[in-house]
């Protein structure tokens, strides 16, 4: 059904590459639509690998991503950023919840119908060192997604690899080279530009600067910026550098044990953070000057196993202004002031 | 031990190359600078400058494939580069000097107790028993904030910020005046970041102990650091006190370098440097940051002194 004439439409729009898709001047509409989205991970141990436990990475989180806009995604290590990420592209199975992408729920599609929607929505990952085939030459890898795919002809897909390649700042001799002729910040370029090649509306990018020289980040950022205004794009932006989210992302989002504790655009997240956890965060936050005093948040213990997260709001263990309300009920996720998500009782 | 008048540490003209198969590799090459008793020098510099192998050139961590190994190092006053293997192992390595490695939360030995790995230096290096080593082991947990129970517990049973902690204590408990730290938080989270560098400055007022921190990372190193120096392809490139540099760095590198640390609100876009840094192998006799530097002219076809401006020192021909 939709084989035949998506290839056909395909070649139809292959010129769209030189035009520009215009910002998007109508208000922003929402993108995809993540509903209670929860993801267990079963812990087997023994003989007969029984399930033994669950490690609650993602518990009941909703949230939207708009039409054009970047959506940060920041927290700790283990706090669940990069299990959103994967479970809305359906890489691992949602346990539960709706992930409305484009107007149809991504959660339940199956076959042929789950592998188109795959061309819309790629993935930039975090290691440019790990994540390239290192015995396939960098232009292969690129061209790997239309292949699957079948866009076009052979020729055609040559062509758009070879134009993807231009887009991210490298040359057509560079696409027979193999990965380890090329430096991490050019490596993270061939990964874009796969993820580049299909043409996606909507791009996951899994931490893409972390492993990258600060001398190198801001090339790849820009880089990530000007498509999103060329092709008009659409992302996700994983993170744990508070400072490179603020610097890419339109809202930003923060995890806290698999739950989403504060939603809000850029400027409102890190001029007034309301919940107690993005407050000791963001005063954890390091600006290169010695000369700065500033008072900071510190929290005590580290962050609780997600196999068995503490009762109530799962922050209230560390949090220093917690009340009796915290240990026992668990604060719903909720708009606090507009467009200002926040999930904490003292807010209410 | 040391006059009033002598440094701590004092390295000059410190040459550690490589042998292999296309080539010499050049990682430290002709490196001096100096540190006082309780101060922390931060050395700065992308992946493959030279950053760690200049620590293990301080520390005599010499892999197998070492062609060319010179210079001077004075702790105290003592030139130590002079000594035997086994007087450096002896009076130098933990006693004098010791390093908390990169990755130290992974290199804690799995399959024994924590204390007792922390209290393992003070046995062999400082001859004391074993219940009067894990007594030091305890007091270090506490200057490091690790609950003293985590002693009988086994590595995998901490967090990584706590074996980090770990880590760190059992670099003091030989009380050395010196601890070289190989980039000791970038695995780590933010919140766990800040902790630990509050530990750090809190070890260094309260112990009194000098700090060698290697880092990329710019910004967390402004906060313990009281001076910086920072290395390109094999070299010092600029050293001065940290107050002065972090404002306004005087080498190209070092302002193209924190030109692209993103800040916290600003409207302005990091930028980023062209190119990539030299290969340690067959360096040109030029200035070795000519080809990417934006201000770079005829001059820079030789290699440029150090040249003193203001009490601080850059190598670049601008400052001629």
């Amino acid at each position: 059904m939709i084989g035949g004439a998506r290839r056909r439409t395909f070649i139809v729009e292959l010129d769209f590459m030189s035009q520009k898709v215009s910002a998007q001047e109508k208000p922003r509409q929402d993108l995809m639509v993540v509903k209670n989205l929860v993801k267990y991970f079963p812990v087997r141990a023994g003989l007969l690998q029984r399930v033994v436990a669950w490690v609650q990475a993602v518990d009941d989180v909703s949230f939207t991503i708009r039409q054009g806009e970047t959506l940060g995604l920041v927290g700790e290590s283990g706090c669940g950023k990069t299990t959103i990420g994967r479970a809305i592209l359906r890489l691992i199975e949602p346990t539960s919840g709706q992930i409305i992408f484009n107007g149809t729920d991504v959660a339940t599609l199956r076959g042929k119908e789950l592998k188109a929607m795959r061309r819309d929505m790629q993935i930039i990952f975090q290691d440019p060192y790990a994540s390239l085939d290192p015995r396939m030459p960098i232009g292969e890898s690129v061209m790997e997604g239309l292949n699957v795919h079948r866009v076009g002809t052979p020729a055609e897909r040559f062509e758009i690899m070879i134009e993807t390649l231009k887009k991210v700042g490298l040359e057509d001799y560079h696409a027979r080279r193999y990965p380890h002729e090329f430096s991490g910040g050019q490596r993270q370029r061939i990964g874009i530009a796969r993820a580049l090649a299909l043409r996606p509306k909507f791009i996951v990018c899994d931490e893409p600067v972390s492993a990258l020289d600060v001398s190198i980040q801001s090339q790849v950022l820009n880089i990530l910026k000007d498509l999103q205004q060329e092709f008009g794009l659409t992302y996700l932006f994983i993170a744990h550098n508070m400072s490179v989210v603020e610097h890419i992302s339109d809202r930003v989002a923060v995890m806290y044990l698999g739950k989403m504790v504060e939603l809000a655009s850029r400027e409102d997240l890190y001029r007034s953070p309301l919940h107690p956890y993005t407050r000791a965060l963001m005063s954890a936050i390091p600006i290169p000057d010695p000369t700065l005093k500033r008072e900071r948040i510190i929290l005590k213990g580290d962050v609780p196993s997600p196999l068995n997260p503490p009762k109530g709001c799962r922050f209230h263990p560390r949090c220093p202004v917690a009340i009796d309300r915290c240990s026992q009920e668990e604060p719903p996720f909720r708009e606090v002031q507009p467009d200002h998500l926040a999930a904490c009782w003292l807010l209410e | 031990m040391a006059t009033n008048r002598e440094k701590l540490l004092r390295v000059e003209d410190l040459v550690l190359h490589f042998r292999t198969t296309v080539g010499t590799v050049q990682a430290v090459d002709g490196i001096n600078f100096d540190l006082d008793y309780n101060r922390a020098v931060v050395i700065l510099g992308e992946s493959g400058c030279g950053k760690s192998s200049l620590a293990k050139a301080i520390l005599r961590l010499l892999p197998r494939n070492v062609g060319a190994y010179s210079g001077k190092v004075y702790l105290g006053g003592s030139d130590v580069m002079a000594l035997s293997d086994e007087e450096f192992r002896q009076n130098v390595r933990w006693v004098g000097i010791s390093m908390v490695p990169q990755a130290a939360m992974n290199s804690l030995n799995p399959v024994i107790r924590v204390g007792d790995q922390v209290a393992e230096p003070a046995i062999i290096h400082m001859g004391v028993k074993k219940d009067e080593a894990l007594k030091l082991a305890r007091q270090m947990f506490e200057h490091v904030g690790v609950p003293d129970d985590f002693l009988v517990r086994y590595p995998f049973e901490l967090s990584g910020g706590m074996r980090q902690r770990a880590a760190i204590a059992m670099a003091l408990v030989t009380a050395p005046n010196l601890i070289i730290l190989d980039e000791p938080t970038s695995a780590l989270d933010l919140l766990t970041q800040a902790n630990i560098f509050n530990v750090l400055k809190r070890i260094k007022k309260e112990l009194g102990t000098s700090f060698i921190l290697i880092t990329h990372d710019i910004s967390t190193s402004s906060e313990l650091a009281d001076e910086v120096a920072v290395m390109y392809a094999g070299q010092i490139v600029e050293t001065g006190e940290a107050k002065d540099f972090f404002p306004a760095p005087l080498h190209p590198y070092a302002q193209m370098l924190m030109a692209s640390v993103p800040r916290l609100r600003s409207d302005q876009d990091p930028e980023f440097i062209t190119g990539q840094p030299p290969s340690l192998i067959n360096l040109p006799p030029s200035c070795r940051f000519a080809p990417r530097c934006p201000k770079r002219h005829d001059k820079c076809e030789q290699d440029p002194p150090i040249i003193e401006k203001d009490g601080r020192k850059v190598k670049c021909w601008l400052y001629a």
